[in-house]
Formats: structure tokens, sequence, C-alpha cells
């Protein structure tokens, strides 16, 4: 078992009216390059892929854990393995593809060569020309490997750590959450494609956002406009005991809310009618597929993965940072290998509610634009978290900003932001 | 064209989708000649576009074939991958109208204009109850602090069948290089 987490002071004072946190986190570098190196590169589990991208022994798919490059392989005995993407000689990207197969990772510049277990295997001229150069008697090659991380596979889904002493993947992500996994990750799963989506603001506003029940039938329009969502729904907050990740879900066949309950939760809100309604709801149709007939499931993972299902439709999200104001949501979306042929075209369909131009999920882009473009001059204020009570942890509703809460109150642990402010 | 090549032996990629087999110079279709047909077909695009670029996106639907029409965004990476994942994948005339309704009613994006350029209008194949059309798009998005960028550039791939007098979509296909979408993509391409 991992041990227990070290307690720490809470930077951003949770008063009774809120929690803090000063806007100067989404746009200073300083702290963009703290988390490069004590959340990424340090304690944490990143995840890197699925392993049904890489079927193959010599499949290789090149991606990045915060902003620092990795290859995640298949070696040819079939284990999996993730290098820093650096070759050890100058530096050079090893791995200039976003995918393919290969039987050794051989760097352009000089080609020195590497097998799939990350082991340097050849360096031209190594022992000079004719007699002349060649690298230095001292030089030994068992040395110069690639720099590996630690790998863990959980149910087909690819996760790698910096860290020697983080603690395993299952203590890491705690029960509840390795209980979705398998929930979700039953079975042999196909793999339907990737979306990207370039978002002109700071990755953990996205963080916020997955974490954030309190948004979704607000800013999220497309089921109220055509008179389908219901905030009345039956849903829970689950959160895991070190409160770093959150499970957010929904369940369709609850107690049927009626129309008028409905209409007083909506009355203030811009869109919610019935004057629209769906020329072709296929879209919408679906099969139920899991026991617990949850319609929603947003399970957001520290530091850097969310785990979706939206009815039918399944997608693990990963978001790649290039910047305090530029990251990227790489969604993966899948279904199962068993699906027939009308599974596949209900996933096809329900598809369209999702990532870049996802009918429920686009705006989630430009809220974190307006956030971002707002905050630039003002980053020692403030914003407030208050919803459900200013404190972080499981509760039996979906009006809650807690799990946001929780993020932050880890985000302050790992860059040691208590400490520095008892100063 | 031929679509062999000196180098199709020796690669592992088929470049038979690469060069893709043209119709003749000479056909008629549906009564028009070759360059007539090649004519309304740049039309068509030109109208669809321009439909787009107005934001006229409520007559965005009538280009499309009432029944079994089809229209996909996907990016050029899931296409060679030969994964059928699309960014917007309609299979109904209805679904294009929801789409357009979403975006007026439902939908929040940055405010930004878009302007299509279309070239390389090519009549691959002639069918007597279809065209199949391959052309080049570039769509430049205006934000609105006034910068002007690419959006996406790709192609599209478009089955053109001749209806009471009208060049129709029955299938639009738009293959897009940029596969990293710039925030949002509400708009039809």
């Amino acid at each position: 078992m991992n041990a227990p987490m070290a307690p720490f002071a809470k930077p951003w004072v949770a008063n009774p009216d809120g929690y803090r946190v000063p806007y100067e986190v989404f746009t200073d570098q300083a702290y963009y390059d703290q988390e490069q190196e004590h959340i990424f590169r340090d304690e944490t589990w990143s995840f890197v892929g699925l392993d049904a991208e890489l079927p193959n022994k010599g499949d290789f798919k090149s991606t990045a854990i915060g902003d620092t490059p990795v290859i995640v392989t298949r070696d040819q005995t079939g284990q999996l393995h993730v290098f820093k993407n650096l070759c050890m000689h100058r530096g050079a990207l090893l791995v200039r593809e976003s995918r393919g197969n290969v039987k050794s990772f051989d760097c352009v510049y000089h080609q020195w060569s590497f097998d799939l277990t990350g082991a340097l295997r050849g360096v031209p001229m190594r022992r000079g020309v004719r007699g002349e150069g060649g690298m230095s008697p001292a030089f030994d090659m068992a040395n110069f490997g690639l720099d590996a991380l630690r790998v863990e596979v959980m149910n087909g889904l690819i996760f790698a750590s910096f860290s020697k002493s983080v603690e395993p993947l299952a203590d890491y992500l705690g029960e509840g959450i390795v209980a979705n996994i398998q929930r979700i990750f039953n079975r042999p799963i196909r793999i339907m494609g990737d979306y990207r989506q370039y978002i002109h603001g700071n990755w953990k506003l996205y963080a916020e956002n997955t974490r954030d029940p309190y948004h979704g039938s607000l800013l999220h329009l497309f089921h109220s406009t055509f008179g389908l969502y219901r905030a009345t729904q039956k849903g829970f907050t689950y959160m895991d005991p070190s409160n770093r990740h959150s499970l957010l879900k929904a369940t369709a066949s609850a107690a049927p809310t009626s129309a008028s309950e409905d209409q007083e939760v909506y009355k203030n809100v811009r869109s919610y009618n019935t004057e629209f309604h769906l020329q072709d709801a296929s879209v919408l149709a679906g099969r139920p597929e899991f026991e617990d007939r949850a319609s929603l499931v947003i399970n957001a993972i520290f530091p850097n993965l969310l785990i979706q299902q939206i009815a039918n439709c399944l997608a693990v999200r990963q978001s790649v940072t290039h910047a305090p104001n530029a990251f990227e949501i790489v969604w993966t979306l899948f279904g199962y290998a068993d699906d027939d042929e009308e599974m596949q075209m209900i996933r096809m369909k329900q598809s369209n509610l999702v990532g870049p131009a996802g009918l429920i999920s686009m705006e989630d882009g430009e809220a974190i634009e307006i956030v971002q473009d707002a905050v630039i001059r003002d980053g020692k204020k403030t914003s407030v978290l208050a919803m459900g009570g200013v404190h972080a942890g499981s509760v039996d509703h979906m009006i809650t900003e807690g799990p946001i809460i929780g993020f932050w109150e880890n985000y302050a642990r790992y860059l040691k932001l208590g400490d520095e402010l008892k100063k | 064209m031929s679509s062999s090549s000196l180098l199709s032996s020796q690669s592992a990629i088929s470049h038979k989708d690469k060069v893709a087999a043209l119709a003749p110079d000479n056909f008629t279709w549906h009564g028009y000649s070759a360059l007539e047909t090649q004519w309304r077909v740049e039309r068509l695009l030109s109208r669809y576009v321009a439909c787009i670029d107005d934001d006229a996106l409520e007559h965005w639907p009538e280009f499309f074939v009432a029944e079994g029409c089809r229209y996909e965004i996907i990016t050029r990476e899931n296409v060679e991958r030969g994964m059928p994942l699309a960014l917007v994948f309609c299979n109904s005339q209805g679904m294009l109208v929801d789409r357009i309704v979403s975006l007026r009613e439902a939908n929040i994006y940055p405010q930004r204009w878009y302007r299509h350029i279309v070239s390389n209008v090519l009549i691959q194949a002639v069918a007597e109850d279809h065209l199949e059309v391959h052309s080049h798009y570039v769509v430049l998005q205006t934000r609105r602090n006034g910068q002007t960028s690419i959006f996406s550039a790709g192609k599209y791939k478009d089955r053109i069948v001749f209806q009471n007098g009208e060049l129709k979509f029955a299938e639009k296909r738009v293959v897009g290089d940029t596969h990293s979408i710039d925030t949002l993509l509400v708009s039809p391409i």
C-alpha cells in the first residue's frame, strides 16, 4: 500500500464563503515550469495511450507527458515501454512520426540506433574510419540507453511515470476509480479514431472544467434547447480518498421529474424551451450497455486524463500542455471489438455529441479561452469556488464544485505552495 | 494519367488512391458536355461555399439530396489509419438541419468569419446516376481580434447527382489535412 500522503498547508484558504484560486496560475510561466517538474515529471501517473493503439510488436506512437515528448512502444516480446523521445547522443527527437512500426529507433542525425527495449545497439564509425577518429575508448554503449519511464497498464490503459517512488498505479487511483476503469474497459475495445483540439488557454482550466458538474446544463445548451436535458436527474460526485481524481455520474433512468420542476430549476436559464425539436433524433438513439444504466460518467484522473461515457459514446481525453496559454486535448473514441454493425453506427452517430465539433462539448473550448483572455492582467485576483459547500469529497448530488477544490489542494501539495505561503 | 508508377512496387503505401483515375476528356452526362458538366460542378461548389461564408446556413442542407445523403468531416489522420471517426457525421438531411439549429440556438462559440477557397476541381468518375468529384479547399478564419489564419485545409470528395434539373450532393466527405482543430468547429466546411 502507499504511504499516507504528507499533510500540507492549504495555500488558498477556504473561507466559509468560498475557496479562492489566484488567476496567475493560468498565466504565469513560473507556475507552468513548476508544474512540468513537480506534477508531470514527478510523483504522478500520466496517461500515454491505449494498448489497442499498439497491437503489434514494433508498433510505436509519439506523445507527450505535460510538454515532454515521449515514445510508447511494444517490443519484440510484447512488453510495453515508454521512453523520453530524446536521442542520448545530441538530444534530437528520435521519433518524428506520430505512429509507426519499426525494428529499432534510429536517430536520423547520426544514425545512433536503439532497440525497442531502449538499449543502444549501434553507433556509426564508433571505431573510427581507417584508424582515424572514433569514439573515446572510455565510451560504453551500455551507459547510453534511452531514458525509460515506469510503465503500468490497467485494463488496456497505459500509464507512465518519471518517478521511481510514486505509489503503484492501483493505489494512486484508488478503488473507486479502478472500478470505473474495470467497468468501461471490461473487454477488448476497437479504436474508432482520434480528435485533436488545440485550445488557446491553460490546461488547468480544462482540469477544472472536467471536474465541474455545475456548468454542465448551463454552458452546454444542446439538450435544453431541444428540451432533452434535466438538471433534476439523479447523479452523484465521487472523489478518491486523495481527492486527486473525480467521477461525476448521472443516471438517465432515475425517478422521472416533473416538467414543472424542470421549469422551476431552469427559470433563469437562457435557453430551456420546447420550441425546438430534433429532426433526426437518431443522434441520441442508443442501447443500454452498463448494468448501472448511467447515462453520463465523467472520470477525471490527475493530472492528464479524462475517461468519458456519454450514453454509448466512449472516449479517453488526454491533455498535452504547450505553454501557459496553450494546450491540446487528444480524444480517442472507441467501441468494443464485439460491437455489431448497428452498434458501430450508434457510436458513429453519437460521436457527433463530443469532440471539437461536439454538439454538447464544443463550448468547453470557448469557456476556457474567455477565462484566459480576461484574467491576463489580474493574476492576484481570485476565482471563487463555493458551490456545494467549499470542500472536496464525495457527495450524492452534482450541484458542487468540490472536485475542483480537490484538484487545487493537490496541485498546491505537488508544487509545495503551502510552504511558500507560510513565509 | 496512369495509376501505376515506377515507385509503386517499392512503396509500402498503395499509390492507387494517390493518382486516382480521371474521367475521360469527352463525355456527356444528362445531356451536358464534359465542359458544361465541369462548369456546373464548379458553380455548385462556389454556391455551396458562398452559402457558408455568407452565413446563409439555413440553406446549407438544401445542397444535399433529401433522401439518404451523407456528410462527413474527417481528418486525413484517421483516414490514413483506416479509422472511421469523423468530427461531424450526418447520414440524413435532418441531421444537417439539426446541426444548423444547434449552431443558431444552442452552441456557444467565438465570433468568427469563414472564407472558403476551392480549387483543383477534378471530375474523377462519371456514372449514369452520379459524378465523383475531388477538389481542394482552404478555410480562412478571421477571429474577433481581426486576425486571419488558416482554419482548415484539405480535400472535398463528393458524389454529385442530378435531381430535378439541379446538381446535389449525395455524399460530401471533407477530408482535412488539418487534424488539430483550432478551439472548436461549429460551422460546416
